[in-house]
């Protein structure tokens, strides 16, 4: 077990001006599951590969432990990549599949088998360890294939993307195990994916990269309740975050006739840069329906509603005065998600009026993208994952 | 969403029954092929005159190995050739149904499962294995990062008395501008890895003897690798004699099969010496000097032997003609005059068994074990009705080439030669009947054909006696015992 730090580590592919990866600085802790999170290219499989020795670090450095492990080759490094998609060998035993690569090693047998059966308790596969991999579901042949990774004691775990393979279905109950099987392992575990889901139940923390530079890393709930800029705002969350720029007023949004307070604050962190605009933010969940016309309410013209059952969101559209900003740098099609009661949903082409909940808003900088409200209050909801 | 087929210029392909599962697929659609081990669904398909691979996954895995696959064959490298995505497939019941990568199936390969399910003969797991490494290495050079390097993820042909490896998946792979180390080795230690388990599995299903030793074998891809790869691209420093050492090291890479793009030679800092640096553009250096000269599309191994025999024939001919004739010339000759009526005397329903490059290196082998055992030299005509009578009607079950006594097929000898001549009959130029469509077909020539018979350079005929009595049963005895090396065995 160890931790890994990342100290301003670097990517630069020949040939290219911007580094894949940015000085990237992240620590992570002694028996963390951090997941690597972001659009395809922005860097995180890069980053993980790096861990791996796969791709050179051209700046800074990478510790395991207390080891740099910067110059060093992949397999010296003390890490295992863990694929989903492993080889099953049909006709060896479930015991031989999980350990013959430690023969590779020049492990005595008495010690392979020895981890064998410690993997296989931990994966309640004792009692086929004597079977052929065709007497296995497929839940648990992916677990054999776990285990291959598992007996040779690694630092750390890789994993990048191991459950793109997988249909949906597989892909929600698998996550569920793998997380749970990190926990009982207790071993250091880094995770590619570009599915915020996915990161938001899985890791203790999240680190959420952009271009090759890191934007945030904090708890799902961290990330969800005070994203630090409009990316990982719009990036964290299903449905997405309402993202809209608007001119500010005295203290207020102008959100085409109605106004919207802001924090004091907030207002306070507003720079001649965001030349008299900032960019608020609100998640679906964060609506009040109220009366027309009451104050700090703005009218939302509803396009389409989507019923969950549990919930429903009311995909709609701000008025257009509320949308006359020429070109703003974060989102301007006035588009806006609300969750509604789903006992009582607005019909199509209806206009319902929807107020913002007491210090829920999401403030940014309408020039860096940068959070200038302060921290919002959770939500009673829990983040929809 | 409705079906959707993604890159094939085949309106066929919508014919298939997509709206069936592929592990459901009828019976009739299917071929028959030795398969690999796959976590996907993969079958084959009879399509129109070819068979098709398909396999069912996720679409965004689907099209990225068709892209890389694409990439992949855009710059010449070994590997499978894809056809088509086949995405938005539902049953007709409404269900949906996975993805489909539709790839060609390389005609003539076998997966490595299928080479082992018969009697294995001495090497062919190390040609294997050589063959591997040699694909890793060219899909290296090409910044290709495989990321699960195994024999089951690869194809192999027979080439020769080697085999060539293919890469069918690519669902792990990526490419790059140039492989860093440590992909490379990452590589390496998967490779590693998965061949030992595919052994340790032949093993167990008993398909593997228990003498070989998966370990062993296991380690001999690294060290395959490792020095083909310094061999390709290692930087050597030379103080003196600079363009005999160009000329050397462009030999060696030709030898070893690899084209030379360029080289970057660098004075070292005290302008003693010279730094040469070899930039390897592709393996292929004698299949492609091969198809050049003739338009026959061949691999490596059968293009080098293919191209021995051109130059046998060109110094049999030059002693006979007393004159040194164009390159060209010569090869199109040969393969007029050798080649085509070889590969023509396989009679149709024998075609299938075995690539026609491959049926004339057999051929050759087999001449030379003919001409061994007659202690005289055997005209071409005689070798290929021999080896077609003899040897290749046994290749459906993957048999030696020396399954039968030397005994048994000498005695055919002088019924053959009566019966097919000594020499072939050269064909009518516009008859254009190539086997399989290759090469193109010469002009037809106004000078009288030169009569050809040939005459094997390697070993000289006068020098030959008859073996004594004693000699005789000792090699007999040998041959009965089928432990008899073919000459290009190590």
């Amino acid at each position: 077990m160890a931790t890994v730090t990342y100290d301003k580590a670097s990517r630069i592919y020949p040939g290219t001006e911007r580094p894949a990866v940015d000085s990237l600085d992240l620590d992570i802790a002694d028996g963390e599951f951090l997941v690597l999170v972001g659009p395809s290219g922005c860097g995180k499989s890069t980053s993980l590969r790096m861990l791996a020795g796969l791709e050179d670090i051209d700046k800074g450095s990478i510790w395991v432990g207390d080891r740099d492990v910067t110059h060093v080759q992949p397999k010296d490094r003390d890490i295992a990549m863990v694929f989903q998609s492993y080889a099953l060998y049909p006709h060896m035993t479930v015991a031989d599949n999980m350990g013959f690569a430690l023969k590779i090693a020049k492990v005595d047998k008495a010690e392979i088998r020895k981890r064998v059966e410690e993997a296989a308790k931990i994966l309640d596969l004792t009692e086929y360890l004597d079977r052929k991999p065709k007497a296995l579901s497929g839940g648990q042949r992916q677990r054999v294939a776990m285990g291959r990774a598992i007996v040779r004691q690694p630092q750390v775990f890789l994993m990048d993307e191991p459950l793109s393979n997988l249909d949906a279905k597989l892909r929600v109950q698998t996550r569920t195990q793998i997380a749970a099987l990190q926990r009982r392992l207790g071993t250091t575990t880094v995770y590619v994916t570009h599915d915020q889901v996915e990161a938001l139940t899985m890791g203790d923390r999240i680190a959420v990269l952009k271009d090759g530079v890191l934007q945030q890393v904090g708890t799902p709930r961290e990330m969800y309740d005070t994203p630090a800029n409009v990316f990982v705002a719009g990036f964290i969350g299903s449905p997405a975050m309402n993202i809209s720029t608007f001119r500010v007023d005295n203290g207020y949004a102008i959100v085409g006739d109605s106004k919207v307070q802001l924090q004091r604050e907030t207002v306070a962190n507003m720079t001649d840069a965001d030349s008299g605009e900032a960019v608020l933010g609100f998640r679906p969940e964060s609506l009040d329906r109220v009366a027309p016309n009451t104050d700090g309410a703005m009218p939302v013209e509803v396009v389409v509603v989507e019923e969950l059952g549990s919930d429903a969101f009311v995909y709609g559209q701000l008025p257009k005065a509320a949308t006359t900003l020429a070109d703003p740098k974060f989102g301007g099609t006035g588009e806006v998600i609300v969750r509604v009661d789903p006992r009582d949903v607005p019909k199509k082409g209806e206009s319902i009026w929807v107020k913002i909940r007491e210090g829920e808003q999401h403030v940014f900088s309408a020039a860096s993208g940068q959070r200038i409200s302060p921290s919002a209050a959770s939500t009673a909801a829990t983040p929809k994952a | 969403m409705p079906l959707l087929i993604t890159g094939a210029a085949d309106a066929g392909l919508m014919e298939l029954p997509w709206d069936i599962p592929l592990s459901a697929w009828p019976e009739e659609r299917i071929a028959a092929l030795p398969r690999g081990l796959s976590r996907h669904v993969v079958r084959f398909v009879r399509h129109g005159d070819g068979v098709l691979a398909v396999k069912e996954t996720n679409p965004e895995i689907a099209h990225r190995e068709f892209h890389m696959l694409r990439e992949l064959e855009r710059m010449e490298a070994p590997c499978v050739k894809p056809v088509a995505v086949v995405t938005g497939r539902q049953t007709s019941a409404g269900e949906e149904l996975s993805a489909a990568l539709v790839t060609e199936h390389l005609a003539f390969s076998l997966p490595y499962r299928a080479i082992f399910s018969t009697a294995l003969r001495r090497g062919t797991l190390t040609r294997l294995i050589d063959a591997l490494s040699v694909l890793v290495v060219r899909l290296h050079l090409a910044g290709f990062y495989w990321g699960d390097v195994s024999l089951s993820n690869a194809l192999f042909r027979r080439d020769a008395s080697e085999f060539s490896a293919y890469l069918v998946d690519a669902e792990t792979g990526d490419l790059h501008q140039q492989l860093s180390d440590g992909q490379r080795e990452y590589d390496l230690d998967t490779a590693t890895t998965n061949i030992v388990g595919e052994l340790l599995d032949l093993q167990e299903s008993e398909d593997l003897d228990e003498s070989v030793d998966p370990f062993d074998i296991g380690t001999r891809l690294e060290a395959r690798y490792r020095e083909l790869w310094t061999a390709l691209t290692s930087t050597e420093t030379i103080d003196a004699n600079v363009p005999f050492h160009v000329a050397e090291r462009v030999r060696a890479l030709n030898a070893l099969g690899f084209d030379l793009g360029e080289i970057d030679m660098q004075q070292t800092e005290d302008g003693t010496a010279i730094t040469l640096r070899p930039k390897v553009v592709d393996a292929g250096y004698h299949s492609r000097r091969l198809m050049r000269l003739t338009g026959l599309d061949v691999q490596e191994n059968q293009a080098r032997r293919l191209l021995n025999d051109i130059d046998e024939y060109r110094v049999v001919r030059e002693d006979r003609a007393g004159a040194s004739a164009d390159e060209t010339f010569v090869a199109h000759e040969w393969l007029t005059h050798i080649f085509e009526p070889t590969v023509r005397a396989v009679p149709r329903a024998l075609r299938g068994k075995l690539e026609p490059a491959q049926v004339f290196h057999e051929v050759l082998d087999h001449r030379w074990y003919l001409a061994q055992a007659a202690a005289k030299d055997v005209p071409m005509p005689v070798a290929t009705a021999s080896y077609v009578k003899n040897v290749l009607p046994t290749k459906a079950d993957e048999q030696a080439v020396l399954g039968r006594s030397l005994a048994e097929m000498t005695a055919e000898l002088p019924a053959l030669t009566a019966e097919v001549g000594t020499r072939y009959e050269v064909r009518d130029p516009y008859a254009n009947d190539n086997t399989h469509a290759w090469g193109g077909v010469p002009e037809p020539e106004e000078e009288p054909e030169p009569t050809v018979t040939r005459v094997s350079t390697r070993i000289p005929t006068q020098t030959r006696r008859p073996l004594t009595a004693e000699e005789r049963a000792a090699r007999d005895a040998e041959a009965e015992l089928g432990t008899l090396d073919s000459p290009d065995e190590d």
